[in-house]
């Protein structure tokens, strides 16, 4: 034990861990300026928000010196363990914890609040490099891929009933994780589509040709396109191709002959139309071929058109209309600057205020007149575009990236599927939050509150964080010792 | 092994997304904040307050040093839209003394973006303007009551005079066409309206001063800016100094009342105006406060005009104060020489055509002619002149030779003075004339009646006093003006360079003898005053709106002359009856600053008369 402790310095990442400090300190000067009053000087003041922070990072600190300390093979033994803690605790939140705006995540302990979901990124991507990890353990097997995908679920579920959604889509992100090892990169493609037939759909649900909305048509034209697409460089059959685009192109050529002379058109009848003929040649081609390449893209030609017509469904009744507004906010489709668009565009104020070179540390007047909502916890990445400018927020940006690919170094060279599934999964969370939080504060995304990893205050936010590298910084330090 | 390694290769297309998002995202980042200014002007649109400082508008001050304008505090109630919260609507209405139809008009009216160019709901805007001491102390006790409502001080202007209105002006609030012409002005703005208010508005007002205050989120103001570093304080305007004498102006106002005209001194010797009253007038301080709108529309509709500045804005047929000007084009063309007799058999007769004239000597000269105003000779002048066939080749060349000595000596065109409004007369060119006879259909017959000062030439009495002046000087003038000095400024070069007239100065020496004979035994005997050489000319012009108008020009002393003045007093008669008696009067105070008592019945006389009822304008 003791000849590994020391050892443990020199194998460890000293690359991650210098980016992590800088981060965490660059999280903290933010947090400062970001609650800074014009009455109340110190950074170190324990009563302010940077005081409580600095606390937070102490901890993390000793925490991660902690983890850096336990055996590795500990994470590895007991991560179904963890991950059934976690299961529980999350499960015991749901009924325990009180209403905090709407949602009940938060496990209040004496003067402590910790939030169990913050906790599940770490357990979850354990237990999934755990299951990867497994002899034998390959995704082609219908039971190894059922487990993997329930380990995922199970946490979005219990999360999404504590009423914090946005936490929950992070365990989405783990898919690039599947995709990683093997997963065929169709669901990366299938994905991709989901959410552009989503926003066409959505975004121009309101404009009609005639009695059809602009939104459809455009989603079902996509759809063919892609079903053209697909058989061009999926299924390769370059001569299918042409003749499904030679056929569009004939249809196109009527409607717009048709439109010429007045003749009214349901664009809706031409677009089922054209998709029943496609389908109906697609089956042709795989009866005269029995490519199953050919069934794939016949059932995603299928499913398309089935999620196109569950779209307006979903839109208006599955999501609330809290949710519906922040995503009508970020499509452009509605400004509402006092109700759910007011974040946004504060924070876009703030941020454009900020110009090339910034305003300077403690300068920003919007941060510091608290225009904008949340700006030391969701919204932060705000303080450091209006102080910092251009410069300082792309500086940020940067620096997260560096992390990222830092980790998938580290993830490649790890000799064993357990250490590279779990780097993957770390790789995948805090792109996730970098890609979501500041998507939203630059008004790219809808408002989703989920926090900018190292930055936003919170100690549980921080830790979840801190124990998620550090866990693989340990991994990492021993990867050679395993074989 | 083979399938890890493609795998492997996986890595590519995951760090590609990331990648990609991470440029997207910096390239909108900076669009935001490099590409985009909009966003900085919402942040300070969100934080910073601004709150004008008003300057206080100049001092105005007649020659002597005594103040003639001055500003008094008056209240404002301002209103932040955005701001405001709903309140009990009629305690307000109530507490200001409006009815809630008026309070929803105002309201209508700041929001109107054509009344209100400015208008924003996040800048205060001026809801009603000047209220009462009384109103204000009422609505201040209350404020808290009325969020996003507050006062704002700004200065009225006050008289201590109540006279000179014309040459004073007054200021008025600014009209959404000034808004648009200059940045300077806001809503509820003031800008000077009329006389020096208006021509030396931009010295007047001063520069605004802004206080840079932050505001939170939620409107409380939370300090200044970086400590006022960048509020700017505001810089009053400049003191004016006039060349009126306010004494001199209120006594010619006295005189002139009941009567309808105006009267013009000026200091010969820089052009400066002394006095410059036109009549009737009114009280400056009618135009001031929120009286201002009513009394406003009364004096436009009065009859009787006292908006209109008579002494440069009318332009009346000059009549005999004419001739003098004519005596010097003809002595300088060589028409005639001073000794040159022309005769009067109770006018000029020629052909059917006959200009009438009274009893005098004849023949007669220059100076006689002067002194008696004979019509005759000035009439046998200008035919010698027009019909010269020797010295012009034509009728219109020669008329067009007389239009431009005219001219030289500040007729036909304004002469610029200070302030707006001014009317540049009348002097016909040959062309007028060919217009309307044909070209080379006309002669000196035709027009004979310029020659004294009928006809189709108008003057304002401004310059016929200019013209007195040029006399005085023998030869010169310096372009009018009412502002003597601008604090800390130089007055216009204009207004310091001399004018020099197209007649030799020595010529003048005649003129100005016939015109000291016209006082000491000719039409101006009752304008002599003991102890001063006076010069003089009537004037009494005929006219289409009743009895003739009554004129004056002089000036005095005839050495070294001190005063130059111009009478007009419409459909009052001879020019001897009220512009002699009004014009050697005025001379005297100024030069005496006392009537002397043997005078003292004619300065009875011109306080007790009035013309007003002789006038073409319908009775009362």
């Amino acid at each position: 034990m003791v000849s590994r402790s020391t050892n443990i310095w020199r194998s460890v990442d000293w690359v991650t861990i210098v980016l992590y400090l800088v981060l965490v300190l660059c999280g903290w000067v933010s947090i400062y300026a970001a609650s800074y009053d014009f009455d109340n000087a110190s950074i170190f003041d324990f009563a302010e928000r940077s005081g409580k922070q600095l606390i937070w990072i102490g901890l993390s600190i000793v925490l991660a010196f902690m983890i850096l300390m336990v055996d590795f093979r500990v994470y590895e033994t007991y991560a179904y363990l963890f991950y059934g803690i976690i299961v529980l605790l999350l499960v015991a939140t749901i009924f325990l914890a009180p209403d905090i705006k709407g949602s009940h995540s938060w496990l209040v302990l004496g003067p402590v609040s910790l939030q169990p979901a913050e906790f599940a990124k770490f357990a979850t991507a354990l237990a999934l490099a755990r299951s990867f990890g497994t002899y034998g353990f390959s995704l082609k097997k219908r039971g190894d891929l059922l487990r993997v995908v329930l380990l995922i679920l199970l946490p979005i579920v219990l999360i999404i009933a504590q009423r914090e959604t946005g936490s929950a889509l992070v365990f989405v992100s783990l898919i690039f994780v599947l995709y990683r090892e093997g997963l065929s990169g169709l669901f990366l493609f299938y994905g991709l589509c989901a959410i552009v037939y989503f926003v066409v759909a959505v975004k121009y649900s309101g404009e009609m040709w005639g009695a059809v909305a602009v939104g459809e048509v455009l989603v079902f034209i996509l759809i063919l396109l892609v079903v053209a697409g697909m058989l061009l460089f999926y299924q390769k059959n370059e001569k299918a191709a042409r003749y499904l685009m030679l056929g569009y192109l004939a249809v196109s050529a009527v409607c717009g002959a048709l439109f010429y002379f007045d003749v009214p058109v349901n664009l809706l009848y031409v677009c089922v139309g054209a998709t029943v003929a496609t389908v109906i040649y697609l089956l042709v081609l795989y009866f005269s071929s029995r490519s199953l390449r050919i069934l794939t893209i016949l059932a995603t030609a299928v499913v398309s058109v089935a999620f196109l017509f569950s779209v307006d469904y979903a839109f208006n009744d599955v999501l609330e209309p809290h949710q519906q507004k922040r995503i009508k906010v970020a499509l452009g489709m509605e400004e509402d600057l006092r109700g759910a668009g007011y974040n946004v565009n504060q924070s876009k104020i703030a941020i454009g205020s900020g110009g090339f070179w910034g305003k300077g540390f403690l300068n920003g007047t919007q941060t510091k007149l608290r225009y904008v909502p949340e700006q030391d916890t969701d919204f932060i990445f705000c303080t450091i575009g209006e102080e910092e400018g251009f410069w300082g927020a792309a500086g940020v940006i940067l620096l997260f990236v560096t992390l990222i690919f830092r980790l998938m170094v580290i993830g490649e060279r790890q000799h064993s599927a357990f250490g590279r599934v779990y780097a993957y999964c770390v790789v995948s969370i805090l792109f996730f939050h970098l890609a979501v939080n500041v998507g939203m504060v630059i008004g790219l995304c809808p408002v989703i509150g989920i926090p900018l990893p190292f930055f936003s205050y919170g100690g549980s936010s921080l830790w979840g964080f801190t124990i998620l590298l550090f866990v693989l910084l340990r991994i990492d330090a021993s990867r050679a010792e395993r074989h | 092994m083979r399938k890890d390694y493609k795998l492997a290769k996986r890595k590519y297309v995951i760090g590609g997304i990331v990648l990609i998002v991470a440029c997207i995202y910096i390239v909108r980042l900076f669009s935001l904040q490099v590409l985009n200014d909009d966003y900085k002007q919402y942040a300070d649109g969100n934080a910073f307050l601004k709150r004008t400082q008003y300057p206080s508008r100049g001092l105005i001050y007649d020659r002597n040093g005594k103040l003639l304008v001055f500003n008094q505090p008056a209240y404002d109630v301002m209103m932040i839209v955005r701001e405001v919260k709903p309140f009990d609507t009629l305690d307000f209405c109530n507490t200001l003394g409006i009815t809630r139809k008026q309070f929803n008009k105002r309201m209508a009216d700041m929001k109107n973006p054509r009344l209100n160019p400015g208008y924003s709901s996040y800048t205060p805007q001026t809801f009603m303007t000047q209220l009462s001491a009384q109103d204000y102390g009422r609505l201040q006790e209350k404020l808290y009551r009325f969020p996003g409502i507050f006062i704002q001080n700004r200065m009225l202007r006050q008289y201590p005079y109540p006279v000179a209105a014309n040459v004073l002006g007054n200021i008025r609030e600014v009209s959404p066409r000034d808004i648009e012409n200059d940045d300077y002005y806001k809503r509820g703005d003031y800008t000077g309206d009329l006389g020096v208010e208006r021509s030396y508005e931009s010295f007047l007002r001063g520069e605004k001063g802004v206080e840079i205050l932050l505001r939170d989120a939620h409107g409380r103001i939370k300090g200044r800016y970086e400590d006022g570093r960048y509020d700017v304080a505001p810089v009053s305007g400049k003191n004016l100094k006039l060349s009126i004498d306010v004494e001199l102006q209120a006594y010619g106002e006295k005189l002139m009342q009941n009567k309808i005209g105006a009267i013009v001194a000026i200091e010969p010797s820089t052009g400066e105006i002394l006095a410059m009253v036109s009549s009737p007038t009114y009280d400056p301080s009618m135009l001031v406060g929120r009286e201002r709108g009513k009394n406003y529309s009364k004096l436009n509709k009065d009859k009787y005009k006292p908006l209109y500045d008579r002494s440069l804005m009318a332009a009346y047929p000059p009549g005999s104060t004419f001739k003098p000007t004519q005596g010097l084009i003809f002595l300088n063309e060589g028409i005639i020489t001073e000794h040159t007799m022309y005769p009067c058999y109770h006018g000029f007769i020629s052909g059917g055509l006959r200009v009438g004239c009274h009893g005098h000597a004849s023949p007669l000269s220059l100076m006689p002619a002067l002194q008696t105003s004979c019509n005759a000779f000035f009439c046998y002048g200008l035919r010698s002149m027009i019909d010269n066939r020797k010295k012009y080749k034509s009728a219109a060349e020669a008329f067009n030779i007389w239009k431009d000595y005219l001219v030289s000596m500040g007729y036909g065109y304004r002469l610029g003075v200070d302030v707006p409004g001014e009317s540049r007369g009348f002097i016909p060119n040959s062309q007028y004339y060919s217009g309307i006879y044909g070209e080379n259909r006309w002669s000196a017959l035709t027009i004979i009646s310029v020659a004294i000062g009928q006809g189709e030439v108008l003057a304002t009495p401004l310059q016929i006093a200019n013209l007195s002046a040029t006399i005085a000087n023998r030869g010169y003038y310096y372009t009018p003006h009412l502002v003597r000095e601008i604090q800390d400024t130089t007055i216009s070069a204009e207004f310091t360079t001399p004018k020099h007239t197209m007649v030799d100065s020595h010529y003048y020496d005649y003129v100005v003898e016939g015109m000291r004979m016209a006082v000491t035994g000719g039409t101006c005997r009752i304008g002599a005053i003991p102890g001063i050489e006076v010069c003089g000319k009537t004037g009494t012009a005929q006219n289409p709106h009743g009895r003739d108008h009554s004129a004056f020009m002089g000036f005095a002393p005839k050495d070294n002359p001190k005063i130059a003045i111009a009478v007009y007093v419409e459909n009052a008669g001879f020019g001897a009856t009220y512009g002699v008696p009004i014009g050697s009067l005025m001379m005297e105070m100024y030069l005496n600053r006392k009537i002397a008592p043997e005078r003292k019945y004619l300065e009875e006389r011109m306080l007790q008369s009035n013309t007003i009822i002789y006038s073409g304008v319908e009775k009362h």
